[in-house]
C-alpha cells in the first residue's frame, strides 16, 4: 500500500506550506523588530510621545500611532458597524428573495473595491469638501480615513452577520409572530440575540480590518504623528508609518529595526482579535449543536 | 493540466530570458530630482536603445540607502550624504561618490490669495515650529496657518531642517505629504497653507515668497544670495564605470544641463 | 400599541435607509470614477507606456506589470492552496496537524496587508536575495491569495458529494485516483472561482509590493523575474502623492484609477456569477 501512501504525503508537505508562512512572518517580524529594544527601552517606544525616527538619536515614541490606529479603527467601527447590522438585518428579515439577490452580490461588490480606490477619492473628493465645508486646515484627517475605512468594513461585517442572521432557525421567529410580537420586537429580542455570537464575531473581523488598513490611511488619514483629540486631526497610524517610512531606512539601521517592531504591535493586534473572533464563533458551533 | 505546464514553461522562460538582453540602470531617490532624471533617462534611452533605465521616487533618503545596499546603481539626492549613512555605506562595502548635477532653490509658497509678500528665515522657522501659528502675526489675515512639510526620507526637507529650521523639531501638527507635486497641489487648494518646493517644482498655481527680501530664482541661487539653495546630487556607488558612468557623464554634459534647465532647475554653467 | 408599531415602522424606515445609502454611495462612486476617467480612455491608453514624466502616454506598462503579479502569486498560491484545501477536505482526521493547519490559515487571512510587505521584504527581498523583484512581489501577493484560495478549495471539495466517491471506490479506485479523477475535476468550477476573485484581490492590493518590487518607472515591461514592475494600484499611489505633476496627471489618474476598478469588479463579477450559477445547478 506504500503507492497509497506518497500522494498523501506529498499533499500533506505541500499543505505545510501554509503553516510555515504564517510561522516566517512571525518569525521575521520578532527577528527584525527586537533588536530596536538595544536601543531604547519597551515603554519609552510604547509610551514616548515623540516620533522623529531620523533625528539621531532617534526618538521611537510610538503613541501616537497607536494612537492613531486605535482612533482610526474606532471612529471607523462606530460609523461601520451599526450601517452594517442594519443592512444584515435588512437583508435577512426584510428583503423579498429578489432583493436578496441583488442586494447579496452588490453587498460583495462593495468589497471588491480596492482599497487605493477609496483612498484616492479620500484625496480628491472627501479632502477638499471637508476642508471648504468646515473651514479646516486640511481635509486629510481622521474623519475622512475613518469615513473610507467604513467602506471597507460594512461588506465584512454586513456578509458574516447576514450569514449568522440567516442562520437563525425559522420556528423562533414564527414562535415570536405567534406571540404577536411586532417584526422589530422580534429581530431585536429574538433573531439578533440568537445569532449573537455570529454577529460580534463579525464585528471583531470588521475592527480587525480597519486596523490592519494601510493605503486608505496612507492617503487620506494626513500623516501628522501626533494623538488625535478632535476628528479633524490629522493621524499616522502604524500601517501607514511602516508604508512611507520603509523606503527610506538603511537595512538594519533602528529605524528598520523600529519599523518592524511596529508591524510586530500591529501584527499581535490584529492577531488577537482573529483569535477571539474564531474563539467566539467555535463557541456558538458548541451551542447550537 | 496542460495549460497548467504551458504555463510553467512559460514563466521559466521569462526568467531566464531576461538574463543578458539589455544593458540596465536603476536610479532611484529624491522626488526633487525625480523630473532631471526622468527626462534624461527617457533622452538617453532614444539615443542608446539597447540600455533601459528604471527610474523611482521615494525621497532622497530611499535612494541613498539604495546605495547602501546595492539595489541601485545610481541615487538621486536633493542633499549631500550624512556621515552616519557614509559609515553605514562603507561596513556595506559601498562608497558613495558624489556627483553635483544641478543647483536648486527651495522657495516658501502659499496660497494665491495670500497677501504675504516676504518672510525671514525667524519667521518661517517659528512658524513650522508652530509658535506663530496665525497668519496675521506676519502681516497677513486673521487665519490660522497651515503649515505643510515633507516626509523625513525628504532631501528636501532635510535643507529645509538645515536652513531654516536650524535643527528644530518640525511642529507635530504640521501636514506631511510625499513630494514636491504634492506639497504644490496641497499649498495650491488651501488659503491657509504654507509649504517649501524646488524651484522646479514653481508653477502658477502657488505664491513664492521672499526669503530675507530676496526673490528665489535661478539668479540668486548661482550667485549665492538667496540662503536657501543648494546642489542637486546624483551618488554612484564606487567610482562609475559602464551605464552609470556613461548617464552621469550624459547629465553633466551639455545636453544634460539643458534637461536641467528645461526642468526648471538651475544648470551648473 | 401604537407605541410598538410606531417603533417597528421607525425601525424599518432606517432599516431601508441604511440599505439604500449604501447601494446609492456603490454606485455614485462607481459613476464618479467613470465620468472622471472615461476621457482618458482609449485603445491607445491601454497599449502605450507612460511618456514625458507620466503626462502623456498610457498605462500599458502597468497594466502588464498587473497581470504579471496575478500570474505569478497565482503560480504560487494555487497549488499551495488547491493542495491544502485538498488535505483538509480528503485527507485529515481530527490531529494537531489539522489543528495548526487551521490556525495557520485562518491567521493569514487576518494579517495586515503592509505586514505581508515587511515579510516579503526580509525573505524574498533580502534573505533569499531576489531583491526587489517581480518574483518577490508576486511571492508576497501569493502569500497573501494563500488564505482566499485554501477556503475556497477546501469548501469546493466538500461539497462534492459522497456519492461520487462511493461510485470511484466500488469500481475499485484508490484514495488517489477518486481523487484525481472523480472529485477534482468535480469541483474544478468552484475552485476557478474561487481563483478568479483571489485574482481581483491581488490586482488591487498595494502595500505588499511597496517594497518588494514595485517601481515608478521602468522603461519596458519586465522580460525576467528579477526585473522590477510597475503596477496599478501603485501607479495610482505615486501619480497622486508623488508625481511630479500632479494636476496635470489628474486624468490620467482618474483613467488609471477606472481601468483598475473595471479589471477587479469585472473579474471578481464574473466570479460572482460563475458560483451564483454553479450553486443553481446543485454543485
Amino acid at each position: 500500500m506504500k503507492k497509497e501512501r506518497t500522494p498523501a504525503i506529498i499533499i500533506m508537505s505541500i499543505s505545510s506550506v501554509g503553516i510555515f508562512v504564517m510561522l516566517f512572518i512571525l518569525l521575521f517580524l520578532i527577528k527584525e523588530g527586537l533588536p530596536v529594544l538595544k536601543e531604547t527601552t519597551l515603554s519609552s517606544i510604547v509610551a514616548g510621545t515623540d516620533w522623529y525616527p531620523t533625528e539621531t538619536p532617534p526618538a521611537l515614541g510610538m503613541l501616537p500611532l497607536i494612537a492613531g490606529s486605535v482612533a482610526v479603527t474606532l471612529l471607523s467601527s462606530l460609523i461601520a458597524l451599526p450601517i452594517s447590522l442594519f443592512i444584515a438585518i435588512f437583508i435577512s428579515e426584510i428583503a423579498s428573495q429578489k432583493m436578496k439577490n441583488i442586494l447579496k452580490p452588490i453587498l460583495e461588490l462593495l468589497g471588491f473595491l480596492p482599497s487605493i480606490i477609496l483612498g484616492f477619492l479620500g484625496m480628491v473628493v472627501i479632502a477638499p469638501w471637508l476642508q471648504s465645508r468646515f473651514a479646516i486646515l486640511s481635509g486629510l484627517n481622521l474623519l475622512n480615513a475613518s469615513i473610507l475605512l467604513g467602506f471597507l468594513i460594512i461588506p465584512i461585517v454586513g456578509s458574516l452577520a447576514e450569514e449568522a442572521l440567516s442562520a437563525v432557525p425559522r420556528e423562533i421567529r414564527n414562535a415570536s409572530f405567534a406571540l404577536g410580537a411586532t417584526r422589530w420586537e422580534t429581530i431585536s429580542k429574538v433573531v439578533f440575540p440568537a445569532a449573537l455570537p455570529g454577529i460580534l464575531s463579525a464585528c471583531l473581523l470588521g475592527i480587525m480590518r480597519g486596523m490592519g488598513e494601510t493605503m486608505v490611511v496612507l492617503m487620506a488619514a494626513g500623516g501628522a504623528a501626533l494623538i488625535p483629540i478632535s476628528l479633524f486631526d490629522p493621524v499616522r497610524p502604524l500601517t501607514s508609518t511602516i508604508a512611507a517610512e520603509m523606503g527610506e531606512t538603511p537595512v538594519g539601521s533602528t529605524h528598520y529595526h523600529a519599523l518592524f517592531f511596529a508591524g510586530l504591535i500591529l501584527l499581535l493586534i490584529t492577531l488577537g482579535i482573529n483569535l477571539l473572533s474564531s474563539w467566539i464563533e467555535s463557541k456558538r458551533k458548541v451551542k447550537s449543536s | 493540466m496542460k495549460k497548467l505546464i504551458a504555463g510553467a514553461a512559460l514563466v521559466a522562460v521569462l526568467a531566464v530570458s531576461g538574463a543578458a538582453l539589455a544593458a540596465e540602470l536603476v536610479i532611484k531617490g529624491s522626488t526633487t530630482v525625480l523630473p532631471i532624471a526622468q527626462s534624461a533617462a527617457e533622452k538617453y534611452m532614444t539615443a542608446h536603445p539597447e540600455v533601459a533605465i528604471t527610474v523611482s521616487g521615494g525621497g532622497s533618503g530611499n535612494g541613498i540607502k539604495a546605495i547602501i545596499d546595492g539595489t541601485t546603481d545610481i541615487a538621486d539626492s536633493s542633499r549631500f550624504i550624512k556621515d552616519t549613512e557614509v559609515k553605514a555605506a562603507v561596513e556595506n562595502g559601498a562608497y558613495p561618490v558624489p556627483f553635483a548635477v544641478a543647483m536648486d532653490a527651495l522657495i516658501p509658497v502659499v496660497h494665491t490669495s495670500n497677501p504675504v509678500q516676504d518672510l525671514s528665515i525667524e519667521q518661517l522657522k517659528k512658524i513650522y515650529m508652530g509658535k506663530i501659528k496665525n497668519w496675521k502675526e506676519v502681516g497677513g489675515p486673521n487665519k490660522p496657518i497651515a503649515v505643510v512639510s515633507r516626509d523625513t526620507s525628504s532631501g528636501t526637507y532635510e535643507t529645509w531642517e538645515e536652513k531654516i529650521l536650524h535643527k528644530e523639531r518640525v511642529d507635530k501638527r504640521a501636514l506631511v505629504v510625499a513630494s514636491n507635486g504634492a506639497m504644490v497641489q496641497t499649498v495650491a487648494k488651501n488659503e491657509n497653507a504654507i509649504g517649501y518646493i524646488g524651484l522646479g517644482y514653481m508653477n502658477d498655481s502657488v505664491k513664492p515668497i521672499k526669503v530675507e527680501g530676496i526673490e528665489g530664482n535661478k539668479a540668486n541661487a548661482l550667485n549665492g544670495t538667496y540662503p536657501v539653495s543648494r546642489y542637486l546630487y546624483m551618488f554612484t556607488r564606487g567610482w562609475p564605470t559602464g551605464e552609470p558612468l556613461n548617464f552621469i557623464n550624459f547629465v553633466l554634459s551639455d545636453d544634460g544641463q539643458k534637461i536641467v534647465g528645461e526642468a526648471g532647475f538651475v544648470p551648473l554653467r | 400599541m401604537t407605541k410598538r408599531k410606531a417603533l417597528d415602522q421607525l425601525m424599518t424606515i432606517l432599516l431601508w435607509s441604511a440599505t439604500g445609502l449604501i447601494v446609492f454611495l456603490l454606485l455614485a462612486i462607481i459613476t464618479y470614477i467613470f465620468v472622471n476617467g472615461y476621457q482618458v480612455l482609449s485603445w491607445s491608453f491601454l497599449t502605450e507606456s507612460p511618456r514625458d514624466n507620466m503626462t502623456r502616454g498610457g498605462i500599458s506598462t502597468p497594466l502588464i506589470g498587473t497581470l504579471q503579479l496575478v500570474l505569478v502569486s497565482m503560480f504560487f498560491a494555487l497549488p499551495v492552496g488547491i493542495a491544502t484545501g485538498l488535505y483538509l477536505a480528503e485527507y485529515s482526521k481530527r490531529g494537531r496537524f489539522t489543528s495548526l493547519l487551521r490556525l495557520a490559515i485562518r491567521s493569514l487571512a487576518g494579517v495586515p496587508s503592509v505586514v505581508f510587505g515587511l515579510f516579503g521584504l526580509s525573505l524574498f527581498v533580502i534573505l533569499l536575495r531576489f531583491g526587489s523583484s517581480l518574483l518577490s512581489a508576486g511571492l508576497t501577493l501569493g502569500c497573501l491569495a494563500l488564505p482566499l484560495i485554501v477556503t475556497a478549495s477546501e469548501q469546493a471539495f466538500l461539497a462534492v458529494p459522497q456519492d461520487y466517491r462511493d461510485a470511484s471506490y466500488a469500481l475499485g479506485a484508490s484514495k488517489w485516483q477518486t481523487i484525481w479523477k472523480v472529485v477534482l475535476p468535480s469541483a474544478s468550477s468552484t475552485i476557478i472561482t474561487g481563483g478568479i476573485l483571489s485574482i481581483g484581490r491581488v490586482a488591487g492590493e498595494t502595500a505588499p509590493i511597496i517594497f518588494t518590487g514595485a517601481a515608478y518607472f521602468t522603461p519596458s515591461v519586465a522580460t525576467s523575474l528579477f526585473d522590477e514592475v510597475m503596477a496599478l494600484p501603485y501607479h495610482i499611489m505615486v501619480l497622486a502623492t508623488e508625481g511630479t505633476n500632479i494636476t496635470l496627471t489628474r486624468p490620467i489618474q482618474y483613467g488609471t484609477v477606472l481601468v483598475l476598478l473595471a479589471f477587479v469588479l469585472g473579474i471578481s463579477a464574473i466570479g460572482v456569477i460563475m458560483r451564483a450559477r454553479l450553486r443553481q445547478s446543485g454543485r
